[in-house]
């Protein structure tokens, strides 16, 4: 059996940043297993600018922000299994994979998950209709158009309104094809404002709130759908049933967590992230297994993604080279308001400040976010708006983590 | 006059109020000095940077993705599009390699390697 | 060519008539009106091998049925096509429903089924613990058995090439006329093919073909089977397929763990317009949740992958038609074929076969007929050591395309190669799961599409997902 101290699964950013951060922290034995043929996952795709703003402070397409961290990756020489699929993960830190080459098994020191997400199907939804070609979800019309080259319609309708559906609006219209709506399910988007202004509105595609598709249309390719709206409880509104003729129809309706291969591993789950139960240095319930990424928890933008990755980088790094003392831990619950919060344990007694990244339930105005344990505030953050597509970031300071007894959790209120 | 704007330099996604006449505009709601060059220039002469791919004629299959250097007109956005499109590359080309030098006042730029 | 039997029809019934046709010296011609084989009822049903305590005494089905099951089971070993005899359980809910147990007891013992008893619901949740606490009496049948019914026909109709047959797809019947003792089937874009003897096995469709031949005795009533199958998650439920005590309208909704060790609930039994009706309905898949949770109410919907819909190809008379047309000579129907005509399918087959044979056909035996077909997916059955090995040899079984699946490009480059050839996406999900898992292609399409543009080498944009005019890619930027 090959033996490596740090074992990355998965080349994307998360992959690459964890893999940097491991190095940096001194264990050059670190490797990356990579399903693709080149590194930089999902961000290879995706060719629209806007990352890098928080991380690197500039501007830059997809490709480029995984450009920065390959060249960061190649520079330290760290390993890459290329186009090796992760097959297993044990308890005990055996990696199984398996390529064009074999299959390999490799003792690790400590592993990383970094496998990233996969987005929710239209079989998943259960639209009614027939089953024509011309239904791709976002990200596959995505890898089409801009990895390939092809396009995929000259007329669609697009379900969902997370960032990929509006960013695929605006990638389609460029590429000359009529987007006829959005349709949100939610009275809400779940996409950024940014984008619904840049891509949607530069286009003049309009965005039908509290709408699905209740029905698709054709024999062979998609001829249409009917659209509708929905009620409180998200039930179809039969009389505001519309057909809108189109040849295309793209699924944005939510990415899950691609934890296959955590699952099998038996590492304990939370049911609301879809990712592993992590502390503070993202290590799950098992020993030596690390999470990051939007395998972890569904990222808005890359820039915490690579934060994130650094964090358990680093965490597997200490746990190759100390041995992974663990000590008392409090866990992080979610409070009124609050869907989740991550990470949902802290070790008290670590001396360092632990940033808490959370999601509201709804759309907020202005809120006062509390962070307690017992009666005791821990943090307080006040943020002008809130929304469920907005990841929110709160520090509970080291010296405030001291003597912490009890449960943390973390709420919010609306403020004036 | 007077318009409410969306910032789009970040994802923070600010509401701003435009006010004023052209040349003495006053902008309220940003949290950041690039908001407020952005809601003027938004009012005055909106731009938007184009990303998209050319074909690279030496590999099958393969495109490279591209952008204008800068933010060009937003009403130029579908020409330039139609400008990109008789575009390509040859392998190996790396991020930054100019692919037009000035395309409505922005150089056409790789963000892609492709070896 | 003049063949000597044209199947018409490449579904599970075509597929089992065609190959034991070769097990005879006969050139035989398979037409298929779709781009693949197994694309009507045959790809969306329940994939039940049935108990056989169902049908009416006597009856064809009863007969089929109970001569069926050994059959099957004996032929999908030889043909590697992935089955289970995993049993099923009846359940009656409350006093009312309990006389029906006793006398499905009584029917199974008359139709000749073994081995079956009657359990409490204690004893019967004590086999299967998620059953309803509202299931008072329970008929075990633990002869019954799962298959997968796509694959199934994907290996008839291969096999049946292997030996010898030969397979049109993209060949819609218009018209069938007989001249000098020979027939002419021509296809609605002009080809055609000519042949001694038909047999009409056209599934929905099959009351027009007859109806071509001036045989109008019988008039399929379309009736959609609407499902929804659910992630491996899930499949845990139980192990023994569960159905509710039949109605009029077909066996009721079931729960069941497929051979691939999804869960899948169904159908609906819902009269529809025409045989291409394969549409889902809200009301329909709504019916699908909520009985399906009288059975086994821990279902947990949020786990659904894909909802789909089949048509069956009911008659009035509720039984199989299995004769020579009436009107027309060298012409035998194989039609009606509902329920139990999967289980029944290699029991069908011989007996089209033996009528072919009682009104002309010459049966001389095909002494270099090989009924075997080697497993498609003999690499997932691997062990490490022996996987390794072999991709050593074939690199191409290393690389994993569809990743919820873990199907390699050696096993898609397989489907595309062998027969029946895979010419479009549906084909190769069908025949290799890849895209039928939980992320339903999202990732491995694009792949598949340039595996099947290069295998077949057309241009990406002619790759379609499932023939005719479904292209994916419309154009090349």
């Amino acid at each position: 059996m090959m033996k490596h101290s740090v074992v990355i699964v998965g080349g994307g950013p998360a992959g690459m940043a964890a893999a940097i951060a491991a190095y940096d922290r001194g264990v050059t034995d670190t490797v990356i297993i990579d399903r693709e043929e080149e590194l930089g996952g999902i961000l290879r795709q995706c060719i629209h600018n806007g990352f890098g703003l928080h991380k690197l402070g500039r501007e830059l397409t997809g490709p480029e922000y995984a450009d920065v961290y390959k060249k960061q990756v190649e520079e330290r020489g760290i390993k890459v299994y290329h186009t090796t699929m992760v097959t297993a993960i044990s308890p005990d830190l055996v990696v199984t994979a398996q390529s064009r080459e074999g299959l390999m098994k490799i003792q690790a020191g400590a592993v990383v998950l970094a496998m990233g997400c996969r987005e929710r199907s239209r079989g998943a939804l259960s639209v009614a209709g027939t089953r024509p070609a011309g239904v791709y979800s976002a990200g596959t019309a995505q890898k089409l158009i801009n990895c390939m080259g092809y396009t995929v319609g000259k007329k669609a309708v697009i379900l969902g309104s997370g960032d990929i559906g509006l960013i695929m609006a605006r990638r389609m219209s460029l590429e000359g094809a009529k987007v006829e709506a959005v349709c949100e399910i939610m009275p809400y988007s779940g996409g950024l404002t940014r984008n619904i202004v840049q891509c949607l509105e530069d286009y003049g595609i309009p965005l039908y709130l509290s709408h699905t598709v209740a029905e698709i249309h054709g024999t062979d390719r998609v001829e249409g759908v009917t659209i509708a709206q929905v009620d409180e409880n998200r039930r179809i509104l039969p009389e505001t049933k519309r057909y809108i003729p189109c040849d295309t129809l793209l699924l944005s309706v939510g990415l899950i967590p691609e934890n296959e291969l955590t699952r099998a591993a038996g590492i304990p789950m939370d049911p609301i992230t879809n990712g592993a139960l992590v502390d503070e240095n993202r290590q799950t319930e098992v020993p030596g297994i690390f999470a990051c990424g939007n395998v972890l928890q569904v990222h808005d933008l890359v820039d915490y993604v690579s934060d994130e990755a650094e964090i358990a980088g680093l965490g597997a790094a200490e746990f190759v080279l100390g041995g992974g003392k663990k000590g008392v831990s409090v866990s992080v619950k979610p409070g009124a308001g609050v869907r989740y919060v991550l990470p949902q344990r802290i070790n008290l007694g670590e001396e360092k400040d632990v940033p808490l990244f959370l999601r509201v339930v709804k759309p907020y105005g202005k809120v006062r976010f509390t962070v307690k344990a017992g009666d005791e505030v821990l943090a307080t953050a006040v943020r002008l708006k809130a929304a469920p597509g907005e990841m929110e970031k709160i520090v509970v300071k080291k010296e405030k983590l001291a003597d912490v007894q009890g449960e943390i959790t973390v709420s919010l209120e609306e403020i004036v | 006059m007077k318009r409410d704007l969306i910032c789009i330099v970040c994802p923070r996604g600010c509401s701003v109020t435009v006010e004023g006449e052209i040349g003495a505009l006053k902008v309220t709601g940003c949290t950041c000095a690039k908001g407020e060059q952005y809601a003027i220039e938004e009012c005055t002469h909106p731009t938007r940077t184009v990303t998209s791919i050319v074909r690279v004629s030496n590999r099958e299959d393969t495109m490279a993705s591209v952008k204008t250097s800068c933010p060009i007109p937003k009403e130029s956005i579908f020409a330039a599009m139609e400008a990109i499109r008789g575009l390509s590359v040859e392998a190996p080309c790396c991020v930054g390699d100019v692919v037009c030098k000035d395309l409505y006042g922005a150089a056409v730029i790789v963000t892609k390697d492709v070896l | 060519m003049i063949y000597d039997v044209i199947v018409a029809g490449a579904g599970v019934i075509g597929g089992m008539v065609a190959r034991e046709l070769t097990k005879y010296k006969l050139n035989v011609c398979i037409l298929e009106k779709e781009s693949d084989v197994a694309c009507g009822a045959s790809k969306a049903n329940s994939g039940i091998i049935h108990g056989g305590f169902d049908p009416e005494p006597e009856t064809l089905k009863a007969k089929m049925n109970t001569a069926g099951i050994s059959k099957l089971y004996e032929t999908a070993k030889m043909l590697h096509v992935p089955h289970k005899q995993n049993g099923s359980l009846v359940c009656a809910f409350g006093e009312e429903e309990e006389p029906a147990i006793h006398e499905l007891y009584e029917r199974g013992l008359e139709n000749g089924i073994q081995g079956m008893s009657i359990l409490t619901g204690d004893e019967a949740r004590a086999l299967e613990p998620e059953l309803s606490e509202a299931i008072t009496l329970v008929l075990n049948i633990p002869s019954a058995g799962i298959i997968c019914p796509y694959e199934l026909t994907i290996a008839a109709v291969g096999n049946a090439m292997d030996n010898g047959a030969t397979l049109k797809t993209n060949f819609e019947i218009a018209a069938i006329q007989r001249a000098n003792g020979i027939y002419t089937v021509t296809a609605k874009d002009g080809q055609s093919v000519q042949g001694r003897f038909v047999v009409n096995c056209a599934g929905a469709y099959s009351d027009k073909i007859s109806a071509m031949v001036g045989d109008d005795s019988f008039t399929i009533i379309p009736r959609a089977g609407e499902y929804l199958l659910l992630d491996k998650s899930e499949g845990v439920r139980v192990s023994r397929t569960i159905f509710q005590v039949p109605s009029k309208e077909g066996k009721g909704i079931l729960v069941s763990p497929t051979v691939d060790n999804n869960l899948l609930t169904g159908p609906t039994a819902l009269r529809v317009r025409t045989s291409g009706s394969t549409e889902t309905t809200d009301d329909g898949l709504a019916i699908v949740r909520n009985l399906s949770k009288k059975s086994v109410p821990g279902v947990d919907y949020r786990q659904v992958i894909t909802s789909f819909s089949g048509v069956r190809a009911s008659v009035a008379t509720g039984d199989f038609i299995i004769e020579p047309a009436k009107n027309a000579e060298n012409f035998v129907n194989v039609a009606a074929i509902d329920s139990p005509g999967l289980t029944s399918c290699v029991a069908i087959a011989e007996y089209a076969v033996e009528i072919l044979g009682s009104i002309g056909l010459e049966l001389l035996a095909n002494p270099a007929f090989d009924g075997t077909r080697p497993d498609p997916h003999f690499i997932k059955k691997m062990s490490d050591e022996e996987k390794s090995a072999y991709i050593a040899e074939h690199p191409a079984y290393g690389r994993i395309i569809c990743r919820c699946e873990m199907v390699s490009e050696g096993e898609i480059r397989d489907a595309i190669r062998r027969n029946p050839p895979a010419h479009d996406v549906d084909g190769v999900k069908r025949r290799t799961r890849s895209g039928m898992g939980r992320c339903q292609g999202g990732f491995c399409m694009p792949y598949v599409m340039k595996l099947i543009a290069e295998e077949n080498g057309v241009p990406m944009e002619q790759v379609t997902k499932k023939g005719k005019d479904s292209n994916l890619a419309t154009g090349r930027i």
